[in-house]
């Protein structure tokens, strides 16, 4: 046990250094959410003056989105850092000494935690910047942090699953569309509860990204709303395990073929 | 008269390996195809109960609110995607060949926007099969069609020679971020999901002075047949053509000169 915590220890402090030292890793997933969030909330305010809209500030209504953006971010960062450890054969060689799986996946995702933490923060001092105060509070804001990390890990790990499975970075790099197409059909712009088309209404119904928004959402604008947050924590959790577990398998077969 | 046929050889020949590559490449032509129409299902299924905010009144629906921005912002997208392709062409030393064999190298120029033009032709029949099926209601008479398509033929070419120029300063598919950003932002400037006289604060200044918030506004009349400043905005075109097209002509001597 002590073993693989010094494992995940190297090898997390190696991801958390590699992100450091690219700042376009760390300066982009919070440059591009921030503009499309200022572009969203100028040109979709007039959205609040419908009847039932839940707020009568859009960029509240969004701020909810950059977080799920950055998450997006976070599973190409560590599916290409680990996409180009398996090229330049650093899995390789790693496959040669006593480390554990387990270590690996881990140690990968603290690079994520470290980034979604950044971005968070930053998201939350934007929010302050432009009179967005978090209606659950400062107690929220802790939640609203644990929240955006604990998703940014399950999409990061469902990046350490991509890169494994493909083993190339391009590859991930070329799924970051379809992973976006679940962004764009969710309850990101609208609530789903006004959204006219009932075909888009059924989509973002059955998408989980809706329940992650909608929790993100829950705290900015709502308060404590308990249904909100125990979903999207649960569709969190259920992400990260799924890619975990994933991941361990498509790890088994990037060993052995190794 | 040489100098003609030598143009129009040149620009067939490139225009038909461009057009070859992307018809025979479904990871060219796919990107390209989807991002457009994914922009329209997320925007006019997602946000169409915004016809309902009071001061709109669009005849064709919010589906043909939609499709005219979709339409403008494939019709760049397509030059610029196309220019990702001459990067490429640089970094793999294909276009260096192509310099050497053009006997007009201005032809190469055409070239590119002819395969791009295609490319963006393709696309925009699909966008428009989906918005008819989203429930668009074409108000316009088929002269004030033409004008909305001719007005998107433009945006297409101005945004090619963009990305042209780009990719013969750089040589290099890395300067993608360069060709695209500042295209992404100027489309997203504009009004994209309400008129822009229901836009307030910066948002609506910054559409104001905003070139592609002309071409939009226009190309939205022409749909709903109320043509409105179509002059204005065709003004707008000649005059982004005229500016891009001589950023790819110098960035092609810039090419020519670094060899």
């Amino acid at each position: 046990m002590r073993d693989t915590l010094g494992q995940v220890y190297h090898l997390a402090r190696r991801s958390v250094v590699r992100q450091a030292r690219q700042p376009a890793n760390v300066v982009a997933p919070i440059i591009f959410p921030l503009g499309l969030l200022a572009v969203n909330s100028g040109g979709l305010q007039p959205a609040t003056a419908i009847p039932g809209f839940p707020t009568d500030r859009f960029v509240a209504f969004a701020l909810a989105i950059p977080f799920m953006q950055g998450a997006l971010f976070a599973t190409m960062n560590a599916g290409t850092d680990l996409a180009r450890d398996i090229q330049t054969g650093f899995l390789n060689r790693l496959s040669l000494t006593p480390v554990r799986g387990v270590a690996l996946v881990v140690g990968q995702l603290a690079g994520v935690a470290f980034v979604a933490t950044i971005q968070a923060v930053v998201y939350v001092l934007v929010a302050y910047a432009v009179h967005v105060h978090p209606a659950a509070g400062a107690a929220g804001v802790v939640v609203l942090l644990g929240l955006a990390i604990a998703i940014a890990i399950g999409f990061g790990a469902a990046g350490v699953f991509m890169a494994l499975r493909t083993g190339s970075g391009e590859s991930v790099q070329g799924l970051f569309p379809v992973l976006f197409v679940f962004l764009l059909v969710s309850s990101m712009n609208f609530p789903r509860n006004l959204i006219e088309a009932g075909w888009f209404r059924w989509l973002a119904t059955v998408n989980p990204v809706s329940y992650l928004i909608e929790g993100l959402r829950s705290l900015i604008i709502e308060g404590w709303n308990g249904e909100a947050l125990a979903l999207a924590f649960a569709f969190s959790g259920i992400l990260i395990a799924l890619s975990l577990v994933a991941s361990g398998f498509a790890l088994r077969t990037r060993m052995t073929r190794t | 008269m040489r100098a003609v046929r030598d143009f129009r050889n040149v620009a067939f020949a490139v225009g038909w390996r461009t057009i070859h590559n992307v018809l025979h490449n479904p990871s060219l032509l796919i990107p390209g195809m989807v991002f457009p129409l994914l922009n329209f299902v997320a925007f006019a299924g997602g946000l169409s109960r915004l016809r309902h905010i009071p001061g709109f009144d669009y005849p064709p629906g919010y589906a043909g609110f939609q499709f005219c921005f979709v339409l403008l912002q494939s019709a760049a997208f397509g030059g610029v995607f196309t220019g990702f392709g001459i990067a490429r062409d640089f970094e793999y030393g294909f276009s260096r060949r192509l310099m050497l064999a053009s006997t007009r190298r201005s032809g190469v120029i055409a070239g590119y926007a002819i395969g791009a033009l295609v490319r963006w032709l393709i696309t925009s029949v699909a966008v428009t099969a989906v918005a008819v099926i989203a429930g668009m209601r074409i108000k316009g008479s088929p002269v004030d069609l033409a004008g909305l398509w001719v007005l998107a033929i433009m945006v297409n070419f101005a945004f090619l020679c963009w990305a042209c120029g780009i990719a013969m300063r750089f040589q290099s598919v890395q300067a993608g971020p360069i060709m695209q950003t500042p295209v992404f932002l100027l489309l997203f400037f504009a009004p994209v999901y309400v008129p822009l006289k229901l836009l307030q604060g910066w948002i609506h200044a910054v559409a104001t002075g905003n070139p592609i918030t002309q071409l939009l506004e226009a190309n939205r009349s022409l749909l709903a047949g109320q043509p409105a400043h179509v002059g204005v905005a065709y003004l707008v075109a000649v005059g982004l053509i005229l500016g891009l097209s001589a950023w790819a002509v110098l960035s092609l001597r810039h090419a020519e000169a670094s060899g």
